[in-house]
């Protein structure tokens, strides 16, 4: 019995000490960091946070990725929902190719969809705005959205279908009222995941944007190869990048284990 | 649950027809209609059949990075998925630290993946990484800017922190999700913990494990912003794998047909595997 | 085979309370003896589960001894206790065949495959698996999977006792009744103590020799059905068991004779009756409640069929009651009067039987 504590102590450790390490980078000055090995910040400085937070070319970059990954989950959620409520309540002509056509997405490499991507949202003007990413996102997450809300709504029994519309409920008025409150534990989930594929892509948030909507994960990228060694900045940005998700993490915590319990395909 | 034919269900999930249409069917219009042409610029396109397909197919870059993806792929899998299940064993069943072990084990699957990327860069730097450091410390040089072997090492840990955690929640929601019946009634037959996971976990877990193994399949194929963010690819092209040197091609340079004929061709490796996999994890299930 | 004592026993989950309520199961005395056909029969929540749990060592009793043979078990694993127990729901091991399931507990203790042979053929006749024996648990229908579950808790032959939680939950009703025969021809042919946990009357009485009654944590009565019938320690046992259940009607004791609104009725105990109770209830099984030509006025307000009786619901002032009246035998509309059999009709105080010495749970 101990033993396995021990093994779950050690892996978590593990998992902590990369984040620890960037942390540790973020409060150190350059000059310190570029002076050697150490394992605490021995001139403890705010100095890198306070640039991010006064330097609009660095906070904007996080508005902007807060923007569309918000747009972006939103609308996923909100295309899905009526969505899965057809896939779990009725069968209709192509229903089953349908879904697998979705859940197919998910297998389609990002890299293979930049330049179409780039090409296709110039034609459409929304290039270099959050709408581009938001929408571009929307390739992967809808399917998930669709997959994780229709495994919620076929845990309700469909008799709550049935007595609200005995009840004279319509079915926008029963959809609002009734239902969505009674799978919101499903839409938190859906939610989740949709927020944090969005949070954590760059390929296509990077080459989707150029200068007005940049995003932080393309402000990084541009602090790690054009102006060297600001490795205390790019450490500080990293960690600021990590509070959404914990915040977000810290909410569905209830709801993780279930919504990972999709075991059917 | 019963379900009632209805074609007007459409209309529910017509938005989302239109929406995935518009982003996944022109795209791959448009890179399956530069596959087959070629172009000199003035937008003035020539056909040329199977030309690119054929450059692609017998490129010996494309053959190494192929050959580099299916073995990072392999080592992934070989790694994640026991060390996933062994953890997710591990894990408290009931009681307070079960959310703490959950918010914990889940964060690196919430940071942005070029984060990931440089988390790993800092923490592998041979002078003031702790990684770097440490295994230099050992007496074994250790430079993943210049070694390939280390370059390699640090790339494989890298995602086993990303990413092993997403097999352990999917474990474990699978172990959770076994009534307490099954566990009584094996210690009343005088089952071995042996016994017990042999005949009672792996099996209830199958469907789980097959959805872990095809999304770290897919997701370890398309790998690309961790490791262009730590390594670049190199030293040299050591590190290159398939998406790195596809967005290479099809940004970097000017020939696009042969780019779009690599994504085709990436695209349907994926799609063929994945169907292997699934086909041959379920095959039990059918008799 | 063993006989067994719980002393003091009792549990509750989480730690142990301060106040009696809130014991899943409150603390009790009692033996079960060595190849007897035991059931435990309550309505859900009343501790039978626990008792079972206890019993087969899944739970630890939060305190108390458990003795098998005057042998203290109290903190053995269920393996030690050389147990068998089957489960409400069927529990399968998906991926082995039929015969591998059945010989699952056997090859465990290393019983060679000769004698595990002999035992699982026997068992799947028994149980009429035969001829599915080589092929996979998991295809079965949940009946199918319920006897194999089953078949794992007959299969070994050295058990102190067979414990079952409810075992019919998911059989269909017409193979309940066959399955039920067979549990109670092989006990009767291998005479091992058997525990049976049910909530359905039915199964106990048909399946025990003694029943033990528990109610809210505490047993309430331990007797052959005859005795649970005829003479209910608790006006729950009187309730729970006869459909209709017992007629229960309050009144009061004067000088050693029940009184109903007025009117004096012949009872068995209430001569023995001491005084200070807070309530005061006669107890009459409708079987033994008659129309007669004097009485207890009352007035006739339904009358249901139930086959080779009908039920009669009557009004006495404003406590109702129910007679069973032979088919064909007159029934009186409107104002009547009924007669209780002296003999068994019953006055309980505060629940309890008055005159009964033997109290709570000992015997």
């Amino acid at each position: 019995m101990r033993w396995r504590y021990v093994f779950l102590f050690i892996y978590i450790l593990f998992l902590m000490l990369p984040i620890y390490w960037l942390l540790n980078m973020s409060f150190k000055t350059t000059n310190e960091i570029l002076g050697g090995f150490s394992a605490f910040p021995r001139e403890f400085t705010l100095a890198s946070y306070r640039t991010i937070f006064t330097d609009p070319t660095w906070y904007n970059t996080y508005i902007n990725s807060i923007t569309y990954v918000l747009i972006n989950t939103v609308i996923s959620v909100m295309v899905a929902l009526p969505a899965a409520y057809a896939f779990s309540r009725y069968n209709f002509i192509g229903d089953k190719h349908l879904f697998f056509w979705l859940l197919s997405n998910r297998m389609a490499p990002p890299a293979v969809f930049v330049l179409p991507f780039v090409n296709l949202y110039s034609a459409v003007g929304l290039f270099d705005t959050p709408w581009a990413v938001a929408l571009a996102h929307t390739l992967f997450n809808v399917p998930l959205a669709v997959w994780i809300l229709e495994g919620f709504m076929s845990g309700v029994p469909k008799e709550l279908d049935e007595t609200a519309y005995v009840d004279g409920y319509s079915f926008p008025s029963f959809f609002v009222k009734i239902f969505i409150p009674t799978i919101a534990a499903g839409i938190g989930v859906a939610a989740f995941f949709c927020f944090m594929f969005s949070w954590v892509e760059m390929l296509l948030a990077k080459n989707l944007t150029s200068v007005a909507a940049k995003p932080i994960v393309a402000a990084m990228t541009k602090t790690a190869s054009t102006s060297g060694y600001e490795l205390g900045l790019l450490a500080a940005a990293g960690v600021l990048t990590l509070i959404p998700g914990a915040f977000v993490i810290y909410f569905v915590r209830n709801y993780i284990a279930k919504g990972f319990a999709l075991g059917r395909v | 649950m019963k379900k009632t034919f209805d074609n007007k269900a459409w209309f529910l999930v017509l938005p989302v027809f239109l929406m995935v249409l518009f982003n996944s069917l022109i795209p791959l219009m448009t890179v399956v209609n530069y596959s087959v042409q070629e172009t000199f610029g003035n937008n003035e396109f020539f056909w040329s059949g199977t030309r690119w397909f054929e450059q692609v197919l017998h490129d010996r870059q494309f053959h190494e990075s192929l050959m580099r993806q299916i073995i990072f792929t392999g080592l992934v899998l070989l790694i994640q998925i026991p060390l996933g299940l062994a953890i997710a064993l591990c894990m408290p069943r009931k009681g307070p630290w079960v959310s703490v072990c959950l918010v914990l084990i889940a964060l690196p699957l919430l940071v942005p993946w070029n984060v990931v990327g440089s988390m790993w860069n800092i923490m592998a730097l041979p002078d003031i990484g702790l990684l770097g450091k440490a295994i230099n410390g050992l007496g074994i040089s250790f430079n993943y800017t210049r070694q390939p072997l280390a370059a390699w090492f640090t790339v494989v840990l890298m995602d086993v922190w990303h990413w092993t955690s997403l097999v352990v929640l999917l474990c474990y929601a699978g172990l959770v999700s076994i009534p307490d019946a099954y566990y009584q009634a094996a210690q009343v037959d005088g089952a071995s913990r042996w016994s017990v996971f042999r005949y009672i976990q792996l099996p209830k877990l199958k469907h789980v494990l097959t959805i872990a193994i095809l999304l770290r399949f897919m997701d370890s194929f398309m790998i690309y912003t961790e490791v262009i963010v730590l390594t670049g690819g190199g030293p040299g092209s050591t590190t290159k794998f398939l998406s790195i040197d596809l967005v290479q091609k099809a940004l970097g340079g000017f020939d696009l047909g042969p780019a779009a004929a690599f994504s085709i061709v990436y695209f349907l490796i994926i799609l063929f595997l994945s169907w292997l996999f699934y086909t041959l994890m379920m095959r039990g299930e059918a008799k | 085979m063993a006989r067994i004592s719980f002393h003091d026993l009792a549990h509750a989950y989480g730690p142990a309370p301060s106040s009696p309520e809130h014991w899943a199961l409150k603390p009790m005395t009692m033996t079960l003896e060595d190849g007897g056909a035991y059931a435990l029969l309550g309505p859900s929540g009343c501790g039978k589960t626990t008792l079972l749990n206890l019993t087969s060592g899944l739970l630890t009793p939060t305190k108390g001894r458990i003795e098998f043979d005057r042998v203290d078990v109290t903190h053995k694993t269920p393996e030690e206790r050389n147990i068998a127990q089957v489960f409400q729901f069927p529990v399968i091991y998906d991926t082995m065949t039929v015969y591998d399931n059945l010989a699952f507990p056997l090859r465990n203790r290393g019983v060679d495959e000769a004698t595990v042979a002999t035992r699982v053929k026997g068992i799947a006749g028994m149980l009429d698996l035969s001829s599915t024996l080589q092929k996979r648990a998991s295809g079965l229908t949940a009946d199918g999977k319920q006897k194999i579950s089953l078949g794992r808790g007959l299969v070994r032959s050295d058990v102190n006792v067979i414990m079952f939680d409810e075992p019919l939950t998911v059989i269909d009703p017409h193979l309940k009744w066959e399955l039920r025969s067979k549990l109670k021809e092989l006990h009767q042919r291998i005479r091992r103590t058997m525990i049976y946990v049910t909530h359905d009357q039915t199964e106990a009485l048909t399946f025990a020799d003694k029943v033990v009654v528990m109610n809210d944590g505490q047993v309430v009565q331990i007797g052959t059905p005859v005795e649970l019938f005829e003479r209910p320690r608790h006006t729950f046992v009187g309730h729970f068991i006869g459909s209709p259940g017992m007629n229960l009607i309050n009144c009061d004791v004067r000088d050693g004779k029940a009184v109903i609104g007025g009117g004096e009725v012949a009872t068995e105990n209430a001569a023995k009756y001491k005084g200070g109770a807070r309530t005061l209830q006669l107890g009459i099984r409708p079987e033994f409640v008659k129309f007669s030509s004097e009485g207890l006025p009352v007035e006739v307000t339904k009358v249901a069929d139930a086959g080779r009786f009908n039920i009669v619901s009557v009004q006495a002032g404003n406590q109702p009651l129910k007679l069973l009246v032979p088919q064909g035998a007159a029934i009186p509309s409107g104002s009547a009067k009924v007669a209780f059999d002296p003999a068994r009709a019953r006055i309980y105080a505060d629940g309890w039987l008055v005159g009964d010495d033997a109290r709570g749970a000992a015997q």
